[in-house]
């Protein structure tokens, strides 16, 4: 069974960000890039099926310009097999009266970080099911969500585009060699949930699924020598116009509403004089 | 049959009747909601749908349906719930043993179909792990991009949602309205509706063909579930929520916490730090990845108060931060902080807290 792991290239989960003067987008406060961590258990998840023999050839996949390659050579180095990396459609023009339209951002980084630069989930959905199809892939595996846009939504609509089953939110995978099913532990509202799936199918990872390895040096420098292949829309059969055209703009990106100030307390006892007296909430 | 359904359950509210007759004369479909209905299989209605049905029924326009699926009695149980439920017009029920369970395949292909023949200009739920599992297989197969988790609805096109853990706000509009626009609302954001409508909305069972549709899917098979049941509120609608971090230090003492939420009648959240060692179950994580909670008051017990963990609380009303360390990013959110060791001040607080719900 080949193993399709979708690979995103987002903010590192550690840095801090603020919303853009002119709110058409955040940056980030260090210019550090890492993969998503929701994607790098994926990617672990699917190295570990290939070390116990369930899984043949794992092949890493992003949609992204060509610096993704940094990305990819990560995934690379935790034991994908080769990788592949999409070129993405241009970026669209900013929606009328949006923040963006007022002042083009210049620079590809200023363009990179704005929400609309990137393709949308159901554009990426249709990338990786064309992907899948061209791989003849046995199991997709993805994050639950990217930690930029927060969408948790490319998983599912791939499932749906394919008319494979989904397990989201993974804590736990099973397979065994040559099965014909998997069979997922799924993180749920109130507990766990089981369910057993027929490959080919999409499989998106939790927080708990697994802890993934640290890249080691000579791990790095066999990268250097695996394969990534470059991808066009066109040879994927999509049509950028028809296909990856955004539905949605962004008109603007603002702060988080500010707290007033809080204050600290002396003892248990102002604790608790002041949630009765002051936030009346006791 | 399905030229019925198409037709029906088209009830205008007065206030929406010259809107209707304009979209009418111009050829456009009329504004309506679908809302997909989240239950417990005994009739209760998840307390999450019911905030989305507030959303719908006071930010969008048009008569608002409700879909509810299952098997068996649970359908008919959970549709007379939702016929209730204010602002809530039309019921539709879908009754099959593929539906007994909430899968994503087969739900989602219910929805779409349904949204297909019923044309609404919004399909609705709530952003639950259902939800978020189910809505966005729809919107695939209906060939539209959806928007998840909004917080804020600006008109029937325009949204506002959290991006980057919740460290900025996305408006986003659809650059040209689709057909049909799938939406998930974070049930925090939107009071959940109170009390019950007047007169019940009729309910009307599916054509069979449309629910016979979901049977044909390749679907995952059911296998079993470990739910906690728990006498405690919920944790994502919960008026109190006690949090604990790593500095519980063992799952023994987290019964401590379990003390001083149900002293407040409320919830037991955690950091994915307390989670992670192992001392309470992960479906309490509280944050960008675990639940999103809004409750009155917060108590956060040893939490530092990662960027993760703050995404999930902070629009709390009242924040209160016990830490020993002064300097903790929870400390700095907190409207009430108290520098002191969690394991005399928590003891200290469940005896003046006791003392005071005595005095009133």
């Amino acid at each position: 069974m080949k193993v399709l792991v979708g690979i995103k290239r987002v903010i590192d989960y550690a840095v801090p960000v603020r919303v853009k003067a002119d709110k058409s987008g955040v940056e980030a406060l260090l210019p550090k890039l890492s993969m998503n961590p929701f994607c790098e258990i994926a990617l672990e998840e699917a190295v570990r099926l290939k070390e116990k023999g369930i899984a043949s050839e794992v092949v890493a996949v992003s949609l992204g310009p060509t610096h993704f390659q940094d990305t990819l050579r990560t995934a690379l180095a935790m034991g994908a097999d080769r990788a592949l990396l999409v070129a993405p459609p241009a970026p669209p023009p900013p929606a009328p009266g949006s923040a963006a339209a007022a002042s083009p951002p210049s620079d590809p980084a200023a363009a990179a970080s704005s929400p609309d630069a990137l393709p949308s989930p159901l554009g990426v959905a249709r990338v990786l099911a064309a992907v899948a199809g061209r791989e003849g892939a046995g199991l997709v595996l993805l994050g639950k969500q990217a930690i930029d846009g927060d969408c948790n939504q490319t998983g599912q609509m791939l499932a749906g585009l394919l008319g494979w089953p989904q397990a989201t939110f993974a804590s736990k995978l099973e397979g065994a060699k040559g099965g014909s099913s998997v069979r997922v532990t799924r993180e749920v509202d109130g507990g766990l949930e089981v369910l057993s799936l027929s490959l080919p199918a999409v499989v998106t990872a939790d927080l708990r699924l697994n802890t993934p390895r640290f890249v080691t040096l000579p791990a790095m420098m066999k990268a250097k020598k695996k394969p990534i292949e470059a991808l066009t829309l066109a040879q994927l059969g999509l049509d950028p116009s028809r296909d990856m055209e955004p539905q949605l703009a962004t008109l603007r990106v603002d702060e988080p509403p500010s707290r007033a100030a809080g204050r600290k307390v002396g003892s248990v006892a102002d604790l608790v004089r002041a949630l009765r007296e002051e936030a009346r909430v006791l | 049959m399905l030229s019925a359904i198409a037709s029906s359950g088209r009830r205008r509210v007065p206030g929406s009747y010259l809107r209707a007759l304009a979209t009418a004369a111009l050829g456009l479909r009329q504004a309506s909601t679908l809302l997909y209905v989240e239950h417990n299989g005994a009739g209760g209605i998840a307390p999450a749908t019911l905030s989305a049905a507030a959303a719908a029924a006071q930010h969008l326009p048009g008569p608002l349906e409700a879909l509810v699926a299952g098997s068996g009695d649970a359908v008919a149980r959970a549709a007379q719930s939702v016929a209730t439920v204010p602002g809530v017009t039309k019921v539709w029920t879908a009754s099959d043993p593929c539906l007994e369970r909430p899968l994503a395949e087969t739900h989602a292909k219910l929805l779409a179909d349904v949204a297909s023949k019923l044309r609404p200009s919004h399909v609705l739920a709530a952003s639950t792990a259902q939800g978020r599992n189910v809505l966005p297989r729809a919107a695939a197969l209906l060939g539209t991009q959806p928007v998840t988790d909004v917080v804020k609805i600006l008109d029937d096109n325009t949204f506002v949602r959290p991006i980057y853990a919740g460290n900025a706000f996305a408006t986003v509009q659809f650059r040209a309205p689709p057909a049909i626009r799938v939406v998930t609302v974070r049930p925090t954001a939107f009071p959940a509706a109170e009390g019950s409508a007047a007169a019940a909305a009729p309910a009307e069972a599916l054509a069979p063909e449309l629910v016979q549709g979901a049977a044909g899917v390749r679907a995952a098979v059911w296998e079993g579930a470990d739910v906690k049941a728990s006498a405690r509120p919920e944790l994502g609608s919960a008026k109190v929520v006690v949090c604990g971090g790593r500095a519980l230090k063992s799952k023994e003492n987290f019964a401590m916490l379990e003390e001083l939420a149900d002293l407040l009648g409320g919830a037991v959240g955690a950091s994915r730090a307390a989670v992670d060692a192992g001392y309470v179950a992960n479906d309490l994580q509280v944050g960008q990845t675990g639940k999103v909670v809004a409750p009155d008051l917060y108590i956060g017990v040893g939490i530092s108060g990662a960027i993760q963990h703050l995404a999930g609380m902070k629009d709390s009303r009242t924040i209160v931060a016990i830490n020993t360390d002064a300097e903790a990013p929870l400390m700095a959110l907190a409207d009430y902080g108290l520098v002191a060791d969690l394991f005399s001040a928590v003891p200290e607080l469940l005896e003046e807290v006791r003392k005071a719900k005595g005095k009133a």
